[in-house]
């Protein structure tokens, strides 16, 4: 068993990379497909103001992948590194995503990232733009397959742990490609990555616009970011509720902790608007819309949704099946052959995560008192205002982005995107919101399996690599002084381009502009 | 699992050579970079000419590197046991590595952002350092599997680890480090020698005929050592090529000269080590001559005679462990169940020919030298 001080650090470190890394990717998500459109815009109509877009917006790009994939190459080897018995336990199942991860998304954008920056000069125009949606298929097939195995860890399914390895196999490959978890993650994230790169194209356009800077090159692109943002926001939103009806099917105690739901809602359930902690940390106060919640979380007006006092008394129920688990494993290791012991196995293995919880208190599982059942069953609650307040808060920017898309669109279709400076600065500074909903996002998503890495699989204290304490002082102040120094450099650099602006002749001009089926436009 | 048209053995002998297979790829592609980057202060000295070896490097290092990212995939997916001993085992080598790897994403894409010459000399010696210390630390952390690494597995099959950081750096796994670094070197300083002129390649030839002839040397005093002075592991028990993946049912003894045990056994394993030899004596020739395409052929042959060489030296071995010789990991006990292997290896051999394919034909839009005149036609040079 691992020190719990490591345990709390390693969690801190896994968090904060990957809340860190998860800056960059969203807008890599949605920036690639925009620089795509624009790109293709210019490849059909021949105009090169498209072709100044698209190395504009190409070159901020360039910087945010390159943090990316710094951050991500840090995320890949972790779980090795900080979560070694994780690895060991769930790798048959979890590496296979990540590994063909690699080889189908990773390569296919690294490869063609080089091409799109230096291939300008060197391919025909539809031969680039070609490059140019590889590399964008790439980042969103990289998206799927980590999504899946995310997917997997909060939704085990396809797989069963064998007593002869001591680890998790996969039994039903398919289900876990198919997992509805993973289907439903991928989708969302996948939107909120297009909203993150909509607002920021908006953003950085309605600057010029209150600038008048490069007003046609920033009127075009916020055509696009509009359209491309409202489509991305109503996908959002739609498809937030099919992670939350997916949730409720397979982790039921996240949907009670994100809505502070202690006692079980009788059908239809009422969605808690605003609620305050009292002294125990239930709430006292509460403002509640009746029959939204069930209607989201079970569509059904009929069925209860169960509250964390009910879970909890499931969760020691299970953590008492999962003992007789324990002990028929205890049996298998000293004897191989023993079909009893097996047989026992088999019919309550489902229930073996459970049993680990208990090593919390104690080594000898199979003694565990009453007492620390019930404890265990308690430490089953994650931690509940967090979440409740993330939820509230990702929700709430989700249905203002529909209300500011369908704003920005309904101007650029009546030609009308400069005609208010107010609107102009609220466009800008919108453009922290996506940021914080995705990261409330993954908080209720990660926080909200507490106190499991898989759930109900594998407990996190019990997921991590037997390191020293000062292993971990070690690599969380290298990544504190690493990641700060590259945040600064990197905003700084930002800033820089977008002060900058668009090159306003590049090499490129003398090369012919490609023929095209549309005649130019008269200006 | 009987229902899989491959037997459990046949997917782990597939899968240690497709093992090596993806570390030689990410040797013979990603060492381009890591050698290029860590000849960079050296082989360039001024502003253009760095520019020219960044230019040279950047439209593909960051496909190279992937083989490196798919490589962790690969054993995670593959060989869980040794992606959990080592990656956790071997903690503060690897944060190192991740610092080298953090460097040079970042190095490529901002140093020519901004032209100051302190911004852009800082950045070069971060890029040096991203070529320099993983080249080094990769040869240390096989250096270490020869002598065994001080971990051991407990019922549950739980990983604990009783060295630190400065146990890693024995002189035998230094030594390992430094031919690491000199056969990265080589295939740098021969990418170098190919695709640019006038005084840069004068000088990555001279610095890769060095590296070539070190390289050689260098690996013959390893091999001398590792065969004849090392004390190696051997399986005394039966071993059950298809069995569980649970390394605790064997038994193991340390001996004398086990490492060149399966020289005797199957002599033509000798094969890989004189590949080696011969490679690199052959990239000295091919630079000496000017013969450029040579060199870079010669020089990957001799990456490919030098990882087979550990492979085929410590094998059945993977990991084999100094304080508790029956927790050793080895081809037989430390693989993924048969189905994942057979899933993962029907999904390698469907992408591995369309990865190479794509990555040829980027490399031959690439083609052709890269010259200070050719910096400014490309308004995202680096
Ligand atoms: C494929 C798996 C996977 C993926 C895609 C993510 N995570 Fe995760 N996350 C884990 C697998 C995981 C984990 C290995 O299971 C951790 C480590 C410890 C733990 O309990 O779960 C975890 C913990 C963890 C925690 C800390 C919870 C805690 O320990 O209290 C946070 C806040 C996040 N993650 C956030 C993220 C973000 C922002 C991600 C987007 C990049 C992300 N996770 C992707
Ligand atoms: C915690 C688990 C994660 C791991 C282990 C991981 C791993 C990685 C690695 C190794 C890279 C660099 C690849 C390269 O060299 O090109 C990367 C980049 C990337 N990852 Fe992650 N990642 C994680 C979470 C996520 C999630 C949840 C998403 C998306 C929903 C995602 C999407 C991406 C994208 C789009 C990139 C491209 C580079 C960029 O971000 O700019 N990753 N990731
Ligand atoms: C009405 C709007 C929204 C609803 C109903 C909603 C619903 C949800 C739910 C239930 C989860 C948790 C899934 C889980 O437990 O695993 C989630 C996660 C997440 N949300 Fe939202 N969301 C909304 C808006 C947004 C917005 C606007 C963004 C960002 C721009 C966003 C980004 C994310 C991310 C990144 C995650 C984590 C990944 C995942 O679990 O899918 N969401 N959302």
């Amino acid at each position: 068993m691992t020190d719990p001080l490591v345990v709390e650090l390693s969690r801190l470190q896994f968090a904060a990379t990957a809340m860190y890394h998860f800056l960059f990717v969203p807008l890599t998500l949605g920036l690639s497909i925009l620089v795509a459109t624009m790109e293709s815009v210019y490849v059909m109509t021949g105009r090169a103001i498209w072709r100044k877009a698209t190395l504009f917006w190409g070159t901020l790009f360039g910087i945010n992948f390159a943090v990316g994939v710094s951050t991500g190459i840090v995320m890949e080897f972790q779980f090795g590194m900080n979560w070694s018995y994780y690895s060991h336990y769930v790798g048959d199942v979890f590496g296979a995503p990540l590994a063909i991860e690699g080889l189908m998304a990773f390569f296919l954008e690294a490869t063609f990232i080089g091409l799109f920056f230096f291939g300008w000069d060197r391919l025909r125009p539809v031969a680039h733009l070609t490059v140019t949606w590889l590399m964008a298929l790439g980042a969103n097939f990289s998206a799927l397959w980590i999504l899946i195995a995310n997917g997997w860890i909060q939704n085990p399914v396809g797989s069963a742990f064998n007593p002869d390895t001591m680890r998790m196999e996969v039994t039903d490959f398919m289900a876990v490609l198919f997992n509805p978890t993973a289907q439903a993650k991928f989708v969302h994230t996948v939107s909120a990555g297009y909203v993150t790169g909509a607002v920021f194209v908006l953003a950085i356009s309605a600057f010029y616009l209150l600038n008048e800077r490069h007003v046609e090159m920033a009127k075009r692109s916020m055509v696009v970011a509009a359209s491309f943002g409202l489509a991305a926001a109503l996908s959002v939103v739609v498809l937030g509720d099919e992670s939350g009806y997916v949730a409720t099917e397979h982790q039921k105690m996240k949907i009670a902790a994100m809505e502070a739901m202690y006692e079980t809602e009788p059908a239809p359930a009422a969605l808690t608007l605003f609620a305050i902690p009292g002294a125990d940390g239930r709430p006292t106060y509460e403002v509640k819309f009746p029959f939204i919640l069930g209607l989201i979380t079970t569509r059904s007006l009929d069925r209860d949704l169960p509250g964390i006092t009910e879970l909890t008394e499931i969760a020691a129920g299970r953590i008492a099946n999962g003992i007789n688990a324990y002990k028929a494993l205890e049996v298998i290791k000293q004897d191989k052959t023993n079909a009893a012991a097996r047989a026992e196995f088999a019919a309550t293995q489902a229930d073996l995560g459970y049993a680990l919880l208990l090593k919390k208190y104690r080594p000898d599982v199979e003694n565990a008192t009453g007492e620390e059942i019930a404890q265990a069953a308690l430490d089953t609650v994650p931690d509940v205002w967090p979440l409740f307040w993330s939820f509230r808060l990702m929700v709430g920017i989700g249905f203002f982005f529909i209300a500011f898309f369908g704003l920005w669109f309904w101007k650029a279709s009546r030609h009308t995107l400069t005609s208010s400076p107010l609107l102009l600065r609220i466009g800008l500074f919108t453009l922290p919101l996506p940021w914080l909903a995705a990261e409330a996002g993954w908080l209720i998503a990660e926080y909200g399996r507490q106190p499991w890495a898989v759930e109900g699989v594998l407990p996190t204290f019990y997921a991590a690599s037997g390191l020293h304490v000062w292993d971990l002082i070690i690599s969380l102040a290298f990544f504190v002084t690493v990641y700060t120094v590259l945040a600064i450099v990197m905003v700084w650099l930002m800033l820089r381009v977008v002060k900058h602006g668009p090159a306003e002749r590049t090499a490129l001009d003398n090369e012919p502009v490609p023929a095209t089926a549309f005649p130019e436009p008269a200006e | 699992m009987s229902a899989l048209p491959l037997d459990y053995e046949t997917l782990r002998l597939i899968w240690w050579a497709l093992l090596g297979t993806l570390l030689i790829g990410f040797a013979i592609m990603g060492g381009m970079d890591l050698g290029m980057g860590a000849l960079l202060p050296f082989v360039a000295r001024n502003d253009e000419e760095r520019r020219v070896i960044l230019n040279l490097s950047g439209p593909t290092w960051e496909g190279n590197q992937v083989w490196l990212v798919l490589g962790g995939g690969a054993i995670f997916a593959a060989w869980p046991a040794i992606y959990a001993a080592s990656f956790s085992g071997f903690y503060i080598a690897m944060i190192a590595i991740l610092l080298a790897l953090i460097l040079r994403p970042v190095g490529f894409k901002f140093r020519s952002k901004v032209d100051n010459p302190t911004w852009r000399s800082v950045w070069d010696w971060g890029l040096f350092i991203g070529g320099f210390v993983p080249s080094v630390v990769f040869g240390v952390a096989v250096g270490n599997l020869f002598l065994g690494a001080p971990f051991r597995l407990d019922d549950t099959l739980r990983v604990s680890y009783e060295g630190n950081f400065f146990g890693l750096l024995t002189p035998f796994a230094l030594l390992a480090g430094l031919v690491s670094l000199a056969m990265l070197l080589t295939q740098g300083a021969s990418v170098i020698a190919a695709r640019t002129q006038g005084e840069i390649a004068d000088r990555a030839r001279t610095y890769g005929r060095w590296a070539a002839l070190a390289t050689a040397v260098l690996f013959v005093l390893g091999g001398v050592i590792a065969l004849y002075v090392l004390s190696g592991y051997r399986i005394t028990s039966a071993i059950d090529v298809g069995g569980p993946s649970n390394p605790l049912g064997k038994t193991v003894v340390v001996e004398a000269g086990a490492w060149a045990s399966n020289y005797t056994t199957m002599p033509w394993t000798m094969a890989a080590p004189i590949v080696a030899v011969l490679g690199s004596l052959l990239a000295y020739v091919a630079l000496t001559i000017r013969a450029h395409v040579l060199a870079i052929l010669a020089s990957s042959l001799a990456i490919l005679g030098i990882i087979a060489t550990a492979g085929l030296s410590l094998y059945p071995f993977l990991m084999p462990s100094s304080i508790d010789p029956v927790s050793s990991l080895t081809v037989w006990d430390a693989s993924s169940s048969q189905l994942t292997l057979f899933i993962m290896l029907g999904v390698t051999l469907l992408f591995l020919p369309i990865i190479l394919l794509y990555t040829a034909w980027v490399f031959r839009v690439m083609r052709g030298p890269v010259t200070t005149a050719s910096l400014h036609r490309n308004p995202n040079a680096y």
